[in-house]
């Protein structure tokens, strides 16, 4: 499966909310980022977390600036997000 | 949704040895089994290990190439793995440059290189921690004693999913002609998640 992202893509966060577990932080979502790197894939940790069949998929390494995130601040923030987690940023 | 990790420890501890009793009672588990799979696991986690592979990667820029570019293929020319539990974990290793550091966190649990570096400390498990580095990384720095200059970009690796992360720290000035164990022996844990120099 080829990945959906290459490095060096932007790419937004969904803003949803779910209401079972998730390893989207909550202080990351709806946050445009720049692709790092792929990780590879694997099973989604929201589905496995619900005992559901989970199909792997490409895993992210995404890097956001402290001011997306925070509002202000000049470090930046690498997260590891699964690519259902991301869409293009516009 | 996780809990602080600081204060339950003896709750979940009980917990964790109620369910490995009843697992042992329906004759799911062997308890030898565990104790085996659980002592080749811990082996090689110290960070002694994640220490050797930084003196290494500091004598051999082949070895610090590889280190950076495949932590997994790289770690087995010194006899270390990130595997021993159910399955090999990914590395990712990441280096301190005069103009950039890195720092580690796992702001959703815990996660963290057991396999290579043993049990994380226990503030690295606090929620002061986790939800502070994320958002005011040189003020978790400063309480560690650790001041970057204002030309150093800070770079917080969150280990949310699948990977594990270690830092390569900067090799210290004044160490031209120190052995490869001299050179581990300067390599601390705080140096290794990067909230401290070495």
């Amino acid at each position: 499966m080829a990945d959906r992202f290459a490095t060096g893509a932007r790419v937004r966060t969904r803003r949803a909310d779910p209401p079972h577990h998730t390893r989207l932080p909550r202080y990351a979502r709806g946050a445009v980022g720049t692709v790092v790197e792929s990780e590879g894939s694997h099973p989604l940790a929201d589905d496995r977390a619900r005992g559901l069949p989970s199909a792997p998929q490409t895993v992210y390494a995404v890097r956001f600036g402290a001011a997306e995130l925070f509002g202000d601040g000049t470090h930046a923030v690498v997260l590891d997000l699964w690519e259902s987690y991301l869409e293009e940023a516009t | 949704m996780s809990g602080d990790h600081g204060g339950g420890d003896a709750v979940l501890a009980a917990r964790v040895r109620h369910v490995e009793a009843l697992l042992e009672d329906q004759g799911l588990v062997d308890p030898v089994e565990l104790d085996r799979a659980l002592t080749a696991f811990l082996a090689k986690g110290s960070p002694a290990s994640g220490a050797r592979a930084v003196a290494r990667a500091w004598l051999d820029e082949g070895f610090r190439t590889r280190l950076l570019h495949d932590a997994n293929a790289a770690l087995p020319e010194i006899g270390l793995s990130m595997g021993g539990g159910l399955q090999e974990q990914r590395l990712k290793v990441v280096e301190n440059t005069e103009t950039a550091h890195h720092v580690l966190v796992c702001t959703l649990c815990s996660c963290y290189p057991i396999a290579l570096l043993g049990p994380s400390p226990s503030w690295y498990k606090s929620e002061g921690y986790r939800s502070r580095v994320v958002r005011d990384p040189r003020g978790v720095l400063r309480d560690f004693g650790f001041y970057p200059g204002p030309e150093v970009e800070i770079t917080v690796w969150d280990a949310s999913a699948e990977s594990r992360y270690m830092v390569l720290p900067r090799r210290p000035a004044g160490t031209d002609g120190a052995s490869e164990t001299e050179l581990a022996a300067l390599v601390t844990r705080n140096g290794l998640i990067g909230v401290a120099a070495v």
